[in-house]
């Protein structure tokens, strides 16, 4: 007998006072993945959108043919920064928590995905980050108390006191004006890249979206100018599992993979562990190698977890199991490159302490300059007249005459 | 009676419509299980269940057009877009197809989607979450749109909304959702429950669609507002001693004229105060309507006290927000004119 339809509904494996449940993150072991050429057709590759790239091992050894085979010193540098991510992260939701700034958004447990692919990129590459990759910032040189006084919204902030905490952009370092609303970047990379293809450029233009956002409409209008131009892009969905309150079933997660919708656009997609550091490099570096030979766009979904809250006013424990983070089977990022550096004899537990204290120093210190130039609380403000700026790149008379207005209710 | 606040009077009218009608559903980003990052929609799934109240992915274009083609089979859609600000991946759907359904088929076709967005500033949100966006709808033809300034209109608005054969698009000022604020945030937050209107009848009721309501009666000045400003427009005119009659507008479209008239010709003075930028804001609607209407009884021009033609700037909220002392200062320029 035929049944009426059924409407279904995604399946959260667990909410708060279940135990966490990780059957549905389809694994692969490390080093099981081949890693094809570059220019290789989508279509001929599918497999790697399903499969889960990874190169750090259980016993922290560097397997398979996507390791980078990176030099140590670099991969030291990479520890640095994801351990100034997370030291930078947790300074300031407590400066948020003590009321000195409005709002911030933590990446903890996703570091490895920013800090990867911006040291394998080239610093000319043009970065499309979402608001969840300050670890993009770090490696492109940004001075600590520059992105605080933009958090600060004070007298040295960046974006004049306009947006929220950190929403930065970089010039020098190539990182472009983060939205709050969410998506809008990922197409806008991509005509980035058609320009540069235009223009007859090789650098690659890279965006970040979480894999929630990636429902936006904008996704699609991503993936489809990225393929009808061969535009050389590279697509990255974090796949962190949770949009606020949601699981990532919601955003389709559940029948395929976000990597998986690649190959349907003619893009190939690869799907990668987003806490495996080496990983994350060896495709980005793929990726980018492939753009500029003119094969196109990669679209790259790293499968990470949101350790930390959606943001400053968000509360996880309402939606998911407390110790869900600690059973995530792919482990905490740093924590897995800082394993690999001593497996080889680089890098030791009392060095990672050592290290940390200098850290939270160097963090605290530049919290001490950034603070003398204004808080949401006290010290110096910025001029109320900036808010009538840049509204145009001429101020029109009736901005003029607003500004005015202003002027006299003050004196 | 029960003392609410906002978000508990919009989820009690959600909750009345749920369980009147089966048609109705809910649908919306982190409403389901979560409740809503402003909890208006909390517990509502756990009583009406996954297949009456959706957890949706994020994508504001793909929640109002499916709750059209939901409005279209049978359904009565809630639909909730969790910011104002991000309302505008779902500006098509609402301009060219829920607005314009029944018209371009002559009637054969319609859908009774209501929707929900909290909106305003006052809560530190900057650009992305603070604005008011109601010109940008009032403009368009088909839609209903409303916005109420405390729990009691609240309630009764939302089931009228919901219950409406037309679609609606009701906004919620979320500085106001705890309380009624008077526009100076270094006072303590007051709650609904110090204030008349946050008493709130247990039951069905309904507020009607299109009509203002004159919400503190006067000879002097008319005042005309909405939302959050209808608290701080209070406040100023109180400030000055002013016997000023003020009204909220409740519904833009459609809006009832007949209420602001009467009061412009009985005052012969005017003052329209809204959050929203000022040019091509609904203060020029407003302002344009009652000129028609009342030239002849105005005794000074009509004034407008409204946020400045700036995107909402996170550092400068407050220098932003058209608070007291800026309406108190056009109240008495209305006032000393002619």
């Amino acid at each position: 007998m035929p049944r009426p339809s059924r409407l279904h509904v995604p399946r959260t494996p667990a909410r708060p006072g279940e135990a966490p449940d990780f059957s549905y993150v389809r694994l692969s072991p490390a080093g099981g993945v081949p890693r094809p050429d570059v220019v290789t057709a989508a279509a001929d590759i599918e497999s790697l959108s399903v499969d889960l790239i990874r190169v750090l091992d259980e016993e922290h050894r560097a397997v398979g043919p996507w390791n980078p085979h990176l030099d140590i010193d670099i991969l030291q540098v990479a520890l640095r920064h994801m351990m100034l991510t997370r030291v930078f992260d947790d300074r300031m939701l407590r400066t948020q928590r003590q009321g000195k700034i409005s709002f911030y958004m933590k990446s903890t447990g996703e570091e490895a995905v920013a800090i990867a692919a911006a040291m394998a990129l080239r610093p000319s590459d043009m970065l499309f980050p979402s608001y969840r990759q300050q670890g993009l910032q770090f490696v492109r040189g940004a001075k600590l108390v520059e992105l605080m006084c933009q958090l600060l919204s004070n007298t040295r902030d960046m974006c004049k006191g306009r947006q929220l905490p950190v929403m930065y952009h970089s010039v020098p370092g190539r990182l472009f004006s983060i939205s709050g609303n969410l998506a809008t970047q990922f197409p806008q990379a991509v005509g980035w890249a058609m320009a540069a293809a235009i223009k007859g450029e090789d650098d690659v233009a890279a965006s970040w979206i979480g894999e929630g956002s990636s429902a936006e409409a904008d996704f699609h209008h991503a993936l489809l100018f990225a393929s009808v131009y061969r535009a050389p892009v590279i697509l990255n969905v974090v796949n962190n599992q949770w949009a606020i309150s949601t699981f990532q079933g919601y955003a389709g997660g559940e029948q395929s993979s976000f990597a998986a919708r690649g190959p349907g656009y003619g893009i190939p997609g690869l799907r990668v562990d987003g806490n495996d550091f080496l990983a994350v490099y060896a495709a980005t570096e793929w990726a980018a190698e492939r753009a500029r030979k003119g094969a196109g766009a990669t679209l790259i979904e790293l499968v990470t977890y949101r350790a930390a809250a959606h943001s400053t006013s968000d509360e996880p424990s309402r939606y998911r199991p407390k110790e869900d983070a600690e059973r995530w089977p792919l482990g905490d990022p740093v924590e897995r490159l800082k394993g690999h550096l001593i497996l080889l004899g680089e890098w030791s537990e009392q060095r990672h302490a050592t290290l940390i204290g200098e850290l939270e120093q160097q963090v605290a210190a530049a919290w001490a300059e950034a603070s003398t130039y204004g808080t949401l609380t006290d010290g110096p403000r910025l001029d109320r007249d900036l808010m009538f700026e840049d509204v145009f790149k001429e101020m029109p008379a009736h901005l003029v005459e607003q500004r005015e207005l202003l002027r006299r209710e003050r004196s | 009676m029960a003392q609410m606040n906002m978000i508990q009077a919009l989820n009690a009218a959600m909750d009345i419509a749920l369980g009147k009608d089966p048609s109705v559903v809910v649908l919306g980003e982190d409403v389901g299980y979560f409740g809503g990052v402003f909890r208006v929609t909390d517990g509502l799934q756990r009583k009406y269940g996954q297949h009456r109240v959706l957890d949706t992915p994020i994508a504001e274009g793909g929640i109002v057009a499916a709750a059209i083609g939901m409005g279209v089979n049978g359904l009565r859609p809630v639909a909730e877009i969790q910011f104002a600000d991000y309302i505008y991946p779902a500006y098509d759907q609402i301009v060219s197809e829920l607005a314009r359904l029944r018209y371009r088929s002559a009637g054969a076709f319609s859908a009774p989607v209501t929707i929900r967005t909290p909106c305003g500033g006052g809560i530190r949100g900057g650009q992305t979450h603070s604005q008011s966006p109601e010109a940008i709808f009032a403009h368009v033809c088909g839609i209903k749109l409303v916005m109420p300034s405390n729990p009691y209109d609240a309630k009764g608005l939302l089931i009228a909304a919901i219950e409406d054969d037309d679609p609606v698009l009701f906004l919620e000022p979320k500085r106001l959702y705890n309380g009624p604020f008077d526009g100076d945030p270094g006072k303590p937050a007051v709650p609904w429950s110090t204030h008349p209107k946050g008493e709130v009848p247990d039951g069905h009721y309904t507020v009607p669609i299109g009509k203002a309501e004159v919400v503190r009666a006067g000879d002097d000045i008319t005042v005309i507002s909405y939302g959050t400003m209808v608290h701080v427009a209070q406040a100023a005119a109180a400030s000055l001693g002013l016997d000023a009659e003020v009204i909220d507008v409740r519904t833009f479209v459609p809006l009832d004229v007949e209420t602001l008239v009467a009061s412009v010709q009985k005052t012969g003075r005017c003052l329209i105060a809204h959050e929203a930028t000022r040019f091509g804001g609904f203060g020029a609607e407003l302002i344009a309507t009652i000129q028609e209407r009342c030239f002849w009884q105005l005794e000074a021009p009509i004034e407008r006290v409204c946020g400045w033609d700036t995107p909402y700037p996170h550092a400068f909220e407050w220098e932003y927000f058209p608070g007291q002392a800026r309406v108190a200062a056009a109240l008495t320029r209305v006032m000393e004119a002619g």
